[in-house]
């Protein structure tokens, strides 16, 4: 366990150095008490995979203060590590051709085929690590390594909104259209951000999800039947 | 007020949207939050009060309502109706008039701020323009020509705006460029004081998300990549190719680059309005100089709120 100053008004903590569920939930469970706390001189907190980081204002408290509070924190949760019941998620992906320009090539480096990558894809339960990078963006653990492939060497310009995709050994979701590098292998017509909804994001982190395989015809129908209402 | 002209970069900016970063969204709010404040001061509103943000070359604005405003920031040489006005005083705009700003003088970032102001809802707790999301409304995107962005209505007072402030008393823009910063998580993933030694600018590819900087190549010691972690404004990141990028307003809350250090908190609003044509240097402090140089800003703006405020209550 170690501490950082990331800045005047952020300390960081890190525990560890490997990716793993226990982790994490042992981070979410220190996120969940100091948000309990409500205490007024801390502004939000935000987990990564093995680090918390409180923000806090300077002028209210201090790097030692939050230290204490947040070790206290840590000592209160060391107990009750469980795996409560998290959501689970079943986000629609249609792997077919137009939406799935790297399939080929993810198949290819790892020697499968395109059915295989789809079966391996949509096989796995994910776990949201956290959400980070752009609204409603999550980090995933939990895919099967033997699909896992380099980024692009070249980033494209644009990534569609929903498209889906595998860098290294994570897959994600792209919220939003955005450049990127990642090795893009189907589309969801799933909204993950609605700015109009208080918790505006579908993902949250501690939550699970499945991918499960639709016809383009599906998802013709499914952003369309979307865009009407 | 409405857009005829939309600038390089126009937005709406609060001091920022919190609580959400946890979602994935940038804390956002001015590049330049001690000009910002000074922007709400000098018109009697409160700090948080949204005001417009232009970057480098300003807007064209027609007023549809009489309003009062302040300009604060980089000189864009704003003319009203043609005719040169000053920053850092309360003006006094008429239905009709005409408010044109040019490209900076200095500095990158200018802020309009009118009394009363903006009557827009907030998204998310903020009235800070939201990026990589595809929303709709006037926090969506940056302005544009044509936008009609509604005010609150005011009514003008019977007293004389006859205060301005001198900005060249804030030292936004003094002339040796030196930027503190304190050590970040990974300093020792690279060699001492590498930041230190060489003159760095800010490269054109640059913007409210990120700048990029350009110096001699910073070299890691070692060759393990770092799991993506939270950031912050100000956090100096070095990526694989040994080029510094600092996180700015709309940076991503998390990270996968080894953060070298972070700049100060009270340097922000400096750093900000860098010019790429600018050199600057680098230099560490330890977190107490970070604190003192905070407090020290912090003082300076409490006084000229209370200052202003008192000339507004009369």
């Amino acid at each position: 366990m170690q501490f950082f100053t990331l800045a005047e008004n952020a300390l960081m903590l890190q525990l560890g150095d490997k990716v793993n569920t226990a982790l994490h939930q042992k981070l979410r469970h220190i996120q969940k008490s100091i948000d309990r706390l409500q205490n007024p001189a801390i502004i939000e907190t935000v987990i990564g995979y093995t680090t918390l980081v409180i923000y806090f204002d300077p002028f209210q408290t201090s790097h030692r203060e939050i230290k204490r509070i947040l070790s206290h924190c840590i000592d209160q949760t060391s107990s009750m590590i469980n795996s409560q019941p998290s959501t689970i998620h079943q986000i629609p992906v249609c792997y077919e051709d137009s939406f799935s320009p790297d399939l080929s090539y993810v198949a290819t480096t790892n020697g499968l085929t395109k059915q295989d990558v789809i079966k391996r894809h949509t096989d796995n339960t994910y776990l949201v690590h956290f959400i980070g990078f752009s609204p409603g963006f999550p980090f995933l653990g939990g895919m099967d390594l033997s699909i896992a492939t380099p980024r692009k060497t070249r980033p494209r310009m644009n990534i569609p909104k929903g498209a889906i995709g595998i860098a290294g050994g994570q897959t994600g979701i792209y919220p939003s259209s955005s450049p990127g590098g990642w090795q893009i292998i189907g589309r969801t017509p799933i909204e993950l951000v609605d700015l109009s909804n208080e918790q505006p994001t579908l993902l949250r982190a501690g939550d699970q999800l499945r991918f499960y395989a639709i016809s383009k015809q599906q998802y013709l129908e499914w952003s369309g039947g979307k865009r009407s209402k | 007020m409405r857009v005829i002209e939309e600038g390089l970069h126009t937005s709406i900016q609060d001091l920022g949207r919190i609580g959400y970063r946890s979602s994935g969204f940038p804390i956002s709010g001015p590049m330049d939050s001690f000009s910002m404040k000074l922007a709400n001061y000098l018109v009697g509103n409160k700090e948080n009060t949204a005001v417009v943000e232009m970057s480098f070359v300003g807007p064209t604005i027609e007023w549809t309502k009489d309003a009062i405003i302040s300009i604060t920031g980089a000189d864009m040489v704003p003319r009203l109706n043609g005719k040169q006005i000053s920053l850092y005083r309360p003006i006094i705009i008429r239905s009709g008039d005409i408010l044109q700003f040019r490209t900076a003088r200095n500095g990158l970032y200018t802020y309009l701020a009118i009394k009363g102001g903006l009557a827009i809802s907030k998204k998310l707790g903020s009235r800070s323009m939201l990026v990589r999301t595809e929303g709709t409304g006037l926090l969506s995107r940056k302005l544009q020509v044509g936008d009609q962005i509604p005010i609150n209505s005011i009514t003008t007072p019977n007293i004389k705006l006859n205060w301005s402030m001198n900005p060249n008393t804030f030292e936004i823009y003094s002339s040796t460029e030196v930027i503190h910063y304190i050590e970040g998580p990974q300093a020792d993933w690279f060699k001492q004081n590498q930041l230190d030694i060489t003159e760095w600018s800010i490269s054109t590819r640059s913007n409210r998300m990120g700048y990029r900087l350009m110096g001699d190549e910073i070299e890691t010691t070692r060759t393990q990549q770092l799991l993506t972690e939270p950031t912050s404004f100000g956090s100096i990141q070095v990526p694989p190719d040994g080029q510094p990028i600092i996180l700015m307003a709309d940076s991503q809350p998390t990270g996968g680059y080894p953060k070298i250090g972070q700049v100060i908190l009270a340097d922000l609003p400096k750093l900000s309005q860098l010019l790429p044509t600018k050199r600057f240097m680098f230099e560490r402090c330890t977190i107490s100089n970070a604190y003192k140089a905070l407090a020290t800003q912090k003082q300076l703006l409490t006084k000229l709120s209370h200052t202003l405020k008192q000339k507004w209550e009369g």
